[in-house]
């Protein structure tokens, strides 16, 4: 029972190590720290369309630490701090447009979930429509081509044999 | 009509290519848009004279690195020895912006210090650090809010910009600087735009 015990804990053990292993590899690999103090809540401002608004902005733009969340809803300290940036700027009386104009012109479209349509976005916006449009023309030839080629027609021993593996028979099979 | 069997076999190889350059690139490399811009003004105080406020216009008329640190960041530590041997062998003039010396620390709690206990502490901090691992900086400064790094679209530590003679943006290389990088990226950008010997 004991050495049951031991394994189990042995096993939590290996399972830390290995995920510590991993943490040393991912920082390794990008070599690379982010502030991780302690994370100061996002200080709303007393005004709540003031906060509505940021928070609906806020949705709309992209974290630079974890990409895959937005700055209103990750944790990283640098999304406190650009969303308190965004409070602070729609309290002094800027639009939405010049935030995110202000946001553009340190961090790039890479800060816009929705990146607008330029020379270098075109592929981002098109592509899926030539492909669907690529697709669409594929299956319009080939169904074209098969409606061309027609049904194939039987030859009589062939009608003979069908008919007998429909009736059970397997007679016509070695005729 | 043969040659439409190899049609899978071409998409494939070319899918291949795509991926292997693809996964090569970085996600988390983020392009600046600030390449080719003059670099944001400021005036923080300086590490050695806090009383003292310093930026990019103290350095007019040269090329030169900003380099974004912190005490508690650890890819800092083993770029520090490389910045302290390209200021003394090369000369090259490098400011350091000390980013979120307080509250960037996951091990305090800034919110406890008055902003007058938080300049002391980390002046402190940073003094410390540059006088145990030799100091690169023609000077460092305080950004104790991250407010300047925001305007260098700064998102991690260490991040470094290279800045040309007439203030404009040249490069910025994220993360550390190593023997590699400087070689490869920095020292070819850096001699084209006059400055030192390697």
């Amino acid at each position: 029972m004991s050495g049951n015990r031991f394994f189990a804990k042995g096993t939590r053990a290996w399972q830390g190590f290995a995920l510590a292993v991993l943490l040393c590899l991912f920082v390794g690999r990008f070599g690379f720290a982010q502030a991780t103090g302690e994370v100061p809540q996002a200080r709303p401002v007393g005004d709540p369309a003031i906060e509505a608004r940021a928070l609906k902005l806020g949705h709309e733009l992209r974290c630079l630490v974890c990409q895959n969340q937005s700055i209103a809803e990750s944790n990283a300290e640098l999304a406190h701090d650009l969303m308190n940036q965004v409070r602070e700027q729609l309290a002094a009386g800027k639009s939405e447009e010049e935030v995110r104009a202000y946001l553009v012109a340190r961090y790039g479209d890479f800060v816009l979930y929705q990146p607008p349509l330029k020379a270098s976005t075109v592929a981002l916006w098109v592509g899926p429509f030539v492909l669907v449009l690529a697709g669409v023309l594929a299956l319009w030839r080939a169904l074209r081509r098969r409606a061309r080629e027609g049904t194939p027609t039987l030859s009589a021993d062939e009608a003979a044999r069908a008919e007998a593996l429909l009736r059970g028979t397997n007679e016509g099979e070695r005729s | 009509m043969k040659l439409k069997y190899l049609i899978p076999f071409v998409i494939f190889v070319a899918l291949v290519a795509l991926f292997a350059y693809a996964f090569r690139l970085d996600p988390r490399e983020v392009p600046s848009p600030l390449i080719g811009k003059p670099a944001p003004a400021f005036a923080l105080p300086r590490v050695d004279s806090p009383e003292t406020l310093a930026g990019p216009a103290d350095l007019r008329g040269q090329p030169w690195l900003l380099n974004v640190w912190a005490t508690w960041c650890v890819a800092c530590r083993e770029e520090h020895a490389m910045l302290v041997r390209l200021a003394r062998e090369a000369g090259v003039p490098i400011v350091g912006l000390d980013y979120k010396e307080i509250r960037g620390d996951a091990e305090l709690d800034a919110s406890r210090l008055s902003p007058q206990e938080e300049r002391e502490a980390a002046l402190l901090r940073a003094r410390t650090w540059l006088t145990q691992r030799g100091d690169p900086y023609r000077f460092a400064v305080l950004d104790l809010d991250g407010r300047v790094a925001i305007d260098y679209g700064v998102y991690g530590v260490p991040e470094t910009f290279l800045i040309d003679a007439g203030g404009i943006i040249r490069y910025k290389h994220i993360g550390p600087i190593d023997e590699r990088a400087w070689r490869e990226e920095l020292q070819p950008r850096w001699a084209a735009l006059g400055g030192g010997k390697p």
